[in-house]
């Protein structure tokens, strides 16, 4: 539906939006996830019409934006600040869009109050935004967004303001009401969690550029780069050299005087290029004794143990230096724990648990 | 103890500053003219008695006024010329005070400079200046006959123009800072927003950043409103014999009649007049904090 073709957008010699091609589908919820300063609200707002690119064009259902102005796109944007008309009430502030388009006064009443329905805002209608609290002005921000049946629905990190259970919660109510509008969302966020629980796909960016677009799982089973493993999560990288033994199968010699680790990995590499081992915590076993049927097996001291409640992250380090990190679930009572610091420990995983990417 | 000393000064200060002087021009409004030093009794007298002092004042100055017509059109008159002036005042400060908003964070503080700087200068000697520049062999008629728009001078000073404009240009800071403020405040995201949901330009400003800046553009109003009504400087200046204002009347009556009472009882009614708007004017501005909270 959405389709930016080599879109280029600079401020004096800062380029925001480097050289990007991407394609957004009807009813996706799509997430532009980055650090701050990545570009993400610059493509947000260039889809929005604040801003137009340098170079490239942007279709929206086929038809080149750039000459629309904001108040003519079918497209509406939730703002990070809300953006809420503090001298309107909740009730003015979701018909403000509607009264723009002329539509009778009756079909407005409708509207209005079936968006306050699909946010339970019903008994807010009457209030001025700084009388309701967070989660309210949120839900009316929403509300607002929402009541002109955009095709396309901008969320500028939408649940920045709110705490952590309400977020949560919200994210599901987002998610929710994507489903029942069947709008195409956007969201920009910079908490990779948020990205992974609302999003149907995920963009990370960095630099102007997108890294890597696919489904929460991939994003996180399989990055196709060193920055997304590590900017999705908790990973450990193992630098080494790659060496083929099969089909998508690769011994990895990563330390002399160890034997070389068990790959299993799509991305092709040729005998002896440089490569990292990237593998998630969670993955990584601990056990006290050397297991006899996993692939990978290595050894180390107990250096850290970060108790999170539900599980621990142990901080493992290997004769070699380099520290690994494994987690496990606390199926145990904290003191009846297996392991303690300076315990001896194997850490072991399966050939098909890591991804091999290059430099 | 500290907290009511401290409160106390002030009101102390406008107790002999404001409620003794108008307590004394109240009471030479309830005088009869004489021709004495001063010019009106009854004096005060220790021998005769609070009660007999009393029973000589009386409202005849009050009454006076309502039969001469010329004091009820001076009152009209400044008012008129107090509104219409004021009008003119916030359709020049409003664009100033957006275009200062609106400008770079770094010219702010210059620009913001640049209004309250004539504040440097005498305010009469600025009047004069305007004398200067709207004779008829002033400035402005030497600059239209030059550019060949006019062929003769263009009366100007000794008008109510003039006033107008010597009203304009004195008050505008006035104007201009609380708008400013209250535009400065303004989200720009808000703007943002309107537009997004439909709006074009124009009607985004009419329908949030005018609303949103209303205590600015009220509070603006009314200073310049109130010192106008009874402005005496400017219309003395620059207006012409057929400029009627309440300020000039009462200067007239007290110096060049020598009427004190008469006078006195012009300047109650004044005040009396000028109390509505101040009123409201302080209503606007508790709102508006109460507001902010």
């Amino acid at each position: 539906m959405i389709h930016f073709q080599n879109v280029t957008k600079r401020y004096g010699e800062f380029t925001a939006i480097d050289n990007l091609t991407i394609d957004i589908y009807e009813r996706e919820f799509y997430a532009l996830l980055g650090p701050s300063g990545c570009g993400k609200t610059t493509l947000m707002r260039m889809l929005a019409g604040f801003e137009t690119p340098t170079e490239g064009t942007i279709h929206l259902a086929g038809q080149d934006i750039a000459p629309v102005p904001p108040n003519k796109r079918a497209v509406n944007m939730m703002f990070q600040s809300y953006a809420l008309f503090p001298h309107l009430s909740v009730w003015e502030n979701i018909a403000f869009g509607l009264k723009r388009e002329k539509m009778p006064k009756h079909d407005i009443d409708d509207r209005v109050d079936e968006m306050l329905r699909l946010t339970r805002l019903e008994k807010f209608a009457r209030r001025k935004p700084h009388q309701i609290s967070g989660g309210q002005r949120q839900r009316v921000a929403l509300a607002r967004s929402l009541a002109k049946h955009p095709k396309l629905l901008l969320l500028d990190e939408p649940l920045g303001a709110l705490d952590k259970k309400l977020r949560q919660e919200t994210q599901f109510e987002l998610m929710d009401i994507q489903e029942k509008t069947g709008t195409t969302f956007v969201i920009v966020t910079h908490d990779q969690e948020e990205a992974m629980t609302v999003a149907s796909r995920v963009a990370v960016m960095d630099h102007g550029k997108i890294i890597q677009v696919a489904t929460p799982d991939r994003i996180y089973e399989t990055p196709n780069s060193v920055y997304v493993a590590d900017f999705i999560g908790d990973v450990n990288l193992i630098e080494g050299t790659a060496k083929p033994n099969g089909s998508d199968v690769y011994a990895m010699s990563w330390h002399e005087g160890h034997e070389p680790l068990a790959v299993q990995s799509p991305n092709g590499f040729s005998d002896g290029q440089k490569c990292h081992l990237a593998i998630r915590p969670e993955k990584v076993s601990i056990s006290a004794d050397k297991p006899e049927a996993a692939d990978n097996a290595v050894q180390g001291r107990i250096l850290d143990i970060a108790y999170l409640g539900n599980i621990s992250t142990y901080h493992v380090e290997l004769p070699t230096g380099a520290v690994i990190k494994a987690q496990a679930a606390n199926t145990r009572r904290i003191a009846r724990r297996a392991f303690t610091w300076e315990d001896t420990v194997w850490l072991s995983w399966t050939a098909t648990a890591g991804v091999l990417l290059a430099d | 103890m500290r907290r009511y000393f401290l409160i106390a000064i002030p009101y102390v200060w406008l107790l002999a500053l404001f409620l003794v002087p108008f307590a004394i021009v109240l009471k030479i409004s309830l005088s009869d003219a004489a021709i004495a030093r001063p010019p009106y009794f009854p004096q005060f007298d220790w021998a005769e008695g609070i009660r007999a002092f009393i029973a000589e004042l009386d409202f005849e100055n009050f009454v006076f006024l309502t039969e001469d017509d010329l004091y009820w059109k001076a009152y009209l008159s400044s008012l008129k010329i107090a509104l219409i002036s004021t009008f003119f005042t916030l359709l020049a400060g409003y664009p100033i005070a957006y275009g200062m908003a609106r400008a770079p964070a770094e010219w702010r503080p210059t620009l913001m400079m640049l209004v309250i700087l004539p504040f440097w200068t005498s305010f009469l000697i600025r009047v004069y200046a305007w004398m200067g520049i709207l004779s008829n062999e002033g400035f402005l008629n030497q600059f239209l006959m030059w550019t060949g728009i006019i062929s003769e001078p263009l009366t100007i000073l000794n008008t109510n123009s003039a006033v107008y404009i010597g009203i304009v240009y004195t008050y505008l800071p006035f104007m201009i800072l609380p708008i400013y403020s209250a535009l400065e405040r303004l989200d720009g995201s808000l703007i943002e927003a309107a537009e997004d949901l439909g709006c074009s330009r124009l009607s985004a400003f009419w329908l949030v950043t005018i609303p949103l800046s209303k205590n600015g553009i009220i509070a603006g109003s009314f200073l310049v409103f109130i010192p106008v009504l009874g402005e005496f400087v400017i219309p003395s200046l620059l207006g012409g014999s057929n400029t009627l204002m309440i300020g000039k009347v009462l200067w007239e009556e007290f110096f060049s009649n020598r009427d004190w009472p008469v006078a006195s009882a012009v300047a109650v009614v004044l005040l009396l007049l000028l109390v509505i708007p101040i009123v409201l004017f302080q209503r606007n501005q508790q709102k508006q904090q109460e507001a902010e909270q």
